[in-house]
């Protein structure tokens, strides 16, 4: 076996050794790259590829790390490349997306490699949809992209990723900014970050405004969110549209209906658990045994876990 | 198309100090020497610095420690780095590391130790220097 090949088989297998090595060659030498990628190839196309763009310091890499952290509760691996600019001057880069990031880099299930630009025009590099691809072929269930903070025309995203977040922050501009050709228009979901700040009811409504003057031909509705990436306010609202967008693309209905089971069983459950509660106790105390229970509890005779679960066990039954 | 080989480095501040100034000084340094630096942020854990050090397949791990804790830090960082098999990786230290200590951490695997007063320089020329050749193209 040539070393290329052992790298792509163990890319297949998931090993991150071999990942890195393999983002490496992709890189560094197009031809050992070309026979890498083509080896790796048949097995990508499972992952969802999620780009992130907008300008430096919108909180791209912040609102990605709660991203991350919302998709590993759902159980998914999730693969991040974040792009730095290169200096056009020395060559050289200073890649800091990781910064905002390093407490998921000991969990297994996620692997983040950071990425110059290397004067690539676009706010990616040359490298990053082949790099795309080998987290793909190696497993990773959503593979996230964050360009380097992008201005208005830097839309090279739109051809590795299937889903284009773009970020805003409130005082970035006005409406006349928001109806802007280039990266106003790749948007599949738009997010104003920072929300807590002053002005960003008025940036929302300003792309609403502009979203309202012709939207998109595919029949996609292109949704704002507000999101606060330091609290982590909004994520999972976010995550939720760029799943639902994930099955627009798709064409599946399927995946629709699953999503919407997915989401009614969380309403119906969060409803449960207030209703069942608050019902549970009002009964005990109207058959006057709620303070009998209490003390109980106070008296170290049982302990409240075990009450609930005869409680819960003996409510199930009666019916 | 020409291979581009660009040198990676890792700059990573482990344990608990927050003085990081050194730290950005080179790899802004580095940067403008035309390299890559990956730089990690402050009150890194050593297996954070070497999964790091793996995902992004760095050359150089730089690392930065002004609060003495370097005899148990620094160990530990060269352990782990034996079992994933990354001794490829050139290590070197900056910042506050007592004289007595130093021949006992360059013993370990720690290739060279810059304290107060050395120019960027000089770090610039010594990575460039002792560069690791790694097994990749």
């Amino acid at each position: 076996m040539s070393r290329t090949e052992k790298i792509a088989a163990g890319v297949l297998r998931g090993d991150r050794r071999s990942i890195a090595k393999a983002i490496t060659i992709v890189e560094n030498n197009p031809h050992e790259a070309q026979e890498l990628v083509a080896t790796i190839f048949p097995h990508t196309g499972k992952a969802h590829i999620i780009g992130f763009t907008g300008a430096g310091g919108a909180g791209k890499s912040t609102l990605i790390e709660k991203i991350v952290r919302e998709y590993r509760r759902r159980g998914k691996s999730v693969g991040v490349i974040a792009v730095d600019p290169t200096s056009p001057f020395t060559g050289g880069a200073f890649l800091g997306d990781r910064i905002r990031m390093q407490e998921l880099s000991t969990d297994e299930g996620v692997y983040i490699r950071s990425m110059a630009t290397r004067n690539y025009a676009g706010g990616i590099s040359r490298a990053t949809k082949d790099a795309s691809k080998i987290l793909d072929a190696a497993g990773k269930d959503i593979v996230i992209v964050e360009t380097a903070g992008a201005g208005q025309s830097e839309v090279e995203i739109v051809r590795v990723a299937q889903t284009i977040v773009v970020l805003h922050a409130p005082g970035l501009g006005d409406e006349i900014q928001a109806i802007k050709a280039g990266i106003m228009e790749i948007a599949d979901v738009f997010v104003v970050n920072k929300a807590d700040r002053e002005n960003a009811d008025k940036t929302a409504i300003d792309i609403q405004t502009m979203l309202r003057l012709g939207s998109k031909k595919t029949g996609w509705q292109t949704p704002v969110l507000k999101t606060v990436a330091l609290t982590g306010e909004g994520v999972p609202e976010l995550l939720e549209k760029i799943e639902e967008h994930r099955c627009f693309i798709e064409g599946d209905a399927a995946c629709k209906e699953n999503l919407l089971k997915t989401r009614a069983e969380a309403e119906l459950l969060e409803a449960i658990q207030e209703r069942a509660s608050r019902a549970l106790i009002a009964k005990l105390r109207a058959e006057g045994k709620l303070d009998q229970l209490l003390r109980e509890i106070i008296e170290r005779k049982v302990d409240p876990v075990s009450a609930a679960d005869r409680l819960v066990k003996k409510a199930i039954n009666d019916d | 198309m020409q291979n581009e080989r660009k040198i990676r480095v890792l700059i990573a501040k482990p344990g608990l100090d927050s003085h990081d100034r050194g730290a950005k000084v080179v790899a802004r340094a580095l940067r403008d020497a035309g390299m890559e630096v990956i730089y990690t942020g402050l009150r890194q854990t050593p297996e954070q610095i070497v999964e790091t050090a793996l995902q992004e397949d760095v050359d150089v791990i730089g690392l930065s420690i002004l609060s003495g804790a370097h005899k148990t830090l620094f160990p530990r960082i060269l352990k782990l780095l034996k079992k994933q098999d990354l001794t490829d990786i050139m290590v070197f230290a900056g910042g506050i590391v007592p004289e007595e200590d130093v021949s006992e951490m360059k013993k370990l695997g720690i290739k060279e130790i810059f304290g107060p007063g050395t120019t960027t320089e000089e770090i610039i020329q010594y990575v460039n220097k002792n560069l690791p050749k790694r097994d990749q193209s």
